[in-house]
């Protein structure tokens, strides 16, 4: 339990409070959208062949949307660590460099490396392994070996003019006074399988949920009895 | 010693620096840490690896004092 929770969740009253069940029913609950988006357009697909296989054009086109709509979802996903686009304005050189010293003062020798690998900074909470990054946050769920799941999180500061370190070390000190209460305010920008997202991810950041998976595992075996 | 420092757009400020057996130093940071407080900053101490806390008055012995600015959803 927090010391204190997080003041921003007095702007988000009416959201239950997140915690590991709760992320487990979401968890089931995008899966579960998921099987309905994907299901119905292959069916589709193969009943529009067997009645009339010159719909194969057609029949295609449905297969096509089942493997679509996942995607997209991955991609919104993905785009919660995306430090490209005009969101922010750029901040100096040298408040960049002043920014990412202190939070390489937050963080240890090997979360430094990682953000200066990937852009993204590992932190282990109790409820997976957080990568976070200047304009939101990708959880690591502990579990699931190679098939595990993320839940990226859409959150940041909202002032433009401010260095990319310092985003992160916002997001950081919030993270670690409540975690659970940083996972309540922050918006919900996907829940499923860590290798879709992976996939959508820039290739250098990949490396940061690879070490991810492996430090969620590492949880999971000392989570068991 | 000990620093209070605000994170803005310049990477970081510092906004005071004290020792605890200096009641000058110690009060001028009290008065920039209330200021930073009305303006709507939130202050963090680090309690621990990995652990953070929010507070309301100056922690004296803490060794930096950090202020942000709220988060939300995007």
């Amino acid at each position: 339990m927090a010391a204190e929770p997080l003041p921003e969740l007095a702007a988000v009253h009416w959201r239950p409070r997140a915690d590991a069940q709760r992320l487990d029913r979401t968890s089931l609950m995008w899966t579960a959208i998921t099987v309905a988006h994907v299901v119905p357009f292959i069916a589709a697909g193969i009943a529009l062949f067997l009645v009339q296989p010159l719909a194969l054009p057609v029949s295609l086109a449905s297969f096509a949307h089942a493997w679509v709509i996942p995607e997209l979802y991955a991609q919104r996903g993905a785009n919660v660590v995306r430090t490209g686009g005009s969101r922010f304005i750029r901040a100096p050189a040298g408040a960049e460099a002043r920014s990412v010293g202190l939070l390489g003062d937050l963080v240890g020798h090997e979360a430094r490396a990682m953000h200066a690998q990937t852009g993204l900074v590992p932190e282990r909470g109790r409820l997976g392994v957080w990568l976070v990054g200047p304009a939101g946050a990708v959880l690591v769920r502990a579990g699931g070996g190679r098939f595990g799941r993320v839940v990226c999180y859409c959150v940041g500061v909202n002032d433009p003019s401010l260095p990319s370190g310092d985003r992160i070390a916002h997001l950081l000190l919030a993270l670690r006074s409540d975690e659970e209460g940083f996972a309540t305010v922050a918006n919900l920008a996907f829940c499923g399988a860590r290798w879709r997202v992976r996939r959508r991810l820039a290739a250098a950041m990949r490396p940061a949920l690879d070490a991810g998976a492996a430090a969620a595992r590492r949880l999971d075996t000392r989570a068991m009895p | 010693m000990s620093r209070l420092i605000r994170m803005d757009q310049t990477g970081h400020t510092t906004l005071a620096q004290w020792t605890a057996d200096d009641p000058q130093a110690v009060e001028a940071a009290v008065a920039a840490f209330r200021e930073e407080l009305d303006r709507g900053y939130f202050a963090m101490v680090s309690t621990g690896e990995g652990q953070a806390e929010q507070v309301r008055e100056l922690p004296v012995g803490a060794e930096l004092v950090i202020m942000r600015l709220p988060i939300s959803g995007g």
